[in-house]
């Protein structure tokens, strides 16, 4: 509502002083933009369109050409196919989803036990270079993941974490807790520290102060971080691939990446997979789109 | 901080007035301890796991060691990097990757822009356009670098099957070599544009309304509005959103991996994946690692960059 400018978008009389004329070509060029927008639109969501409709496409149809896009038979085997193996039993698919629940789901809880005390502390407390220690803190999360795996590999072989889900959990902690400081500690400032002060002068530790009357009001904000944290490890994928091997500690990035790896390719099972994999992601972001802005720039830009 | 006048709001502090008397003194001495216990597990988490392997690898940088043979690594000193920053291949990826940062996010922060512009001049429905138009940027890039894969098959992929139907004739996205470069710059565009979107519109809808009024009474002409209003208050965001893109494209791996494996060739080998290749195909760990710290220091500046625009930014 900010920036729209005197546009006659609504159908409601505009009688004002812009002459007939003028109005006419802005209500034009409204159209030309709305017919700009659509397009667009249609551009960007086709390929997750396509997507869906080749995962409940019968095989033949996958592959017909000239695509089909509307008459097509309509199959659910390849959802069928992402949990069910062919024999009969859990397929591998399901089992790296269910790896992946649980390292995202640990991760996020250690980054989140670990990142909101210290986001609390960075936000209340006076300490020597604070400013350098954030910074320090958001620069680890920038480091190229290809870079940093060489030597996270060695340490790992070194103590025999290679392909195990702990490995994974404590690395995706670690690019966690940078995200996790720096979102809630926007969160923390946003609550008032007089409150603290407050429940001290009535005789509360700092630290009694913190858990009765912040924590309870930093609930909602510790709940979009970590909803975050839960997506960026659920679609972590470099190094899942460099980490794990065995089928029952990979994680589903590498599984759904490793369909591709034969000489023919299930591009149904590849696509029903697909929409397994990202349907929560688009639940969970709908869920904290508020808070979207910080999200994505790692907690650094709030509006 | 700010105001420190409403002490006495009433907090739900009344319930228990059992509590012990504030220690005065000691306060300031167990603030200090609770920062100290708050801080430092987060902090040596991050040493353990990001400083410590950076340290290893600069150390293994000066060496000759490889990760397959079982010989103790032996020093070669700067011998790593000297081939590194004197290889002709080298200079290739720094090409490509350089023509794929700039091409990616150029065109991002145009499109991203440019939709970012024209929903915020919708009054209605922003709400559900913004939301559709941010479905790719959540997406794993494993999924959007397959399922493109699959729609720029030459064969049976979706976007030849409608050139073909336009009656243009068949690309081979992915199999030639002009063209995989383009077909990853536009996969990378269609990701991450609505990052620049979002961004974009968060700086659009904060721009104060009465500015444009006061333009409006002085007859200003809509360029001028946007040439003097409009960009230079969403620019300084804007600019925070280019650059952390481009450190994110330089770092990029997963959509090269998936999408061409850095082929046909080497035309879409970017820096990232030439060193997952000397690294864990050439097993040559000591010079990966120089070229691991080498991009480390590029990606060092850049954020270097970033921040300092981020914290000017907060500033005013």
């Amino acid at each position: 509502m900010a920036v729209s400018v005197n546009e006659a978008v609504s159908p409601g009389p505009v009688q004002d002083h812009p002459p007939p004329a003028r109005r006419s070509s802005g209500r034009g060029r409204a159209m030309l933009e709305v017919a700009l927008l659509t397009v667009l639109a249609v551009v960007m969501l086709f390929p997750v369109l396509w997507m869906i409709e080749t995962s409940i496409k019968e095989n033949r149809d996958v592959y017909a050409v000239p695509a089909k896009f509307f008459d097509f038979e309509v199959t659910l085997d390849h959802y069928r196919d992402v949990f069910i193996a062919s024999g009969g039993g859990r397929s591998a698919l399901s089992v790296s989803f269910l790896n992946s629940v649980i390292v995202a789901g640990v991760s996020t809880v250690l980054a989140t036990v670990l990142g909101v005390p210290a986001a609390w502390a960075y936000s209340r407390f006076t300490l020597r270079a604070k400013k350098d220690q954030l910074f320090f803190i958001l620069s680890t999360r920038f480091m190229p993941p290809v870079v940093v795996v060489v030597p996270i590999f060695l340490m790992y072989r070194y103590v025999g974490l290679i392909d195990t889900a702990l490995g994974l959990i404590l690395i995706y902690t670690a690019f966690n807790v940078p995200f996790t400081i720096w979102m809630m500690k926007g969160f923390v400032d946003e609550v008032p520290a007089e409150y603290e002060d407050a429940a001290m002068l009535d005789g509360y530790t700092r630290l009694q102060a913190f858990r009765k009357f912040t924590l309870p009001l930093l609930v909602p904000g510790i709940a979009a971080t970590a909803v975050f944290a839960l997506i960026f490890s659920w679609n972590e994928f470099v190094f899942a691939i460099f980490l794990t091997s065995s089928e029952n500690v990979r994680t589903a990035p590498p599984a759904i990446a490793g369909l591709i790896g034969g000489t023919t390719v299930d591009w149904g099972l590849v696509a029903a997979s697909s929409v397994v994999f990202a349907l929560p992601v688009l639940i969970f972001a709908y869920l904290v789109r508020k808070h979207l802005v910080a999200g994505v720039t790692l907690g650094a830009v709030r509006r | 901080m700010s105001s420190p006048v409403h002490l006495s709001t009433g907090r739900p502090g009344q319930e228990a007035p059992a509590t012990p008397p504030a220690p005065g003194r000691t306060s300031r001495l167990s603030d200090r301890g609770l920062a100290v216990a708050f801080i430092s597990p987060a902090l040596l988490l991050l040493l353990a796991m990001s400083v410590f392997p950076l340290l290893w690898a600069l150390y293994l940088s000066f060496t000759d060691y490889s990760a397959t043979r079982g010989d103790a690594p032996q020093f070669v000193w700067f011998g790593n990097y000297t081939a590194i920053l004197t290889s002709a291949q080298v200079h290739l990826r720094a090409l490509t990757t350089l023509i794929y940062v700039v091409g990616a996010v150029g065109l991002q922060t145009l499109l991203g822009f440019t939709i970012a512009y024209l929903i915020s001049r919708r009054t209605r429905g922003r709400g559900l356009l913004t939301t559709l138009f941010l479905v790719p940027m959540m997406l794993s890039p494993v999924v959007v670098g397959l399922f493109w894969r699959f729609m720029l098959d030459a064969q049976f992929g979706v976007i030849n099957s409608m050139l073909g139907s336009l009656g243009l004739g068949q690309v081979e996205w992915l199999t030639r070599q002009r063209t995989a470069l383009i077909s990853l710059i536009v996969v990378d565009t269609w990701q991450w544009t609505p990052f620049i979107m979002l961004i974009a519109l968060a700086g659009l809808t904060a721009v104060p309304k009465y500015l444009y009024e006061a333009a409006s009474i002085d007859r200003a002409s809509e360029w001028f509005r946007f040439r003097t209003i409009t960009l230079p208050l969403v620019w300084p965001l804007l600019l925070i959103a280019v650059l952390f893109r481009a450190i994110e494209a330089f770092r990029l791996f997963d959509l090269v991996y998936i999408l061409t494996s850095g082929g046909p060739g080497v035309s879409t080998e970017t820096l990232s994946f030439h060193v997952y290749k000397v690294a864990f195909l050439g097993f040559n760990t000591g010079t990966a690692s120089a070229y691991g710290i080498l991009m480390v220091l590029v990606v060092i500046v850049l954020t270097q960059l970033y921040l300092r625009y981020l914290s000017k930014l907060k500033e005013d």
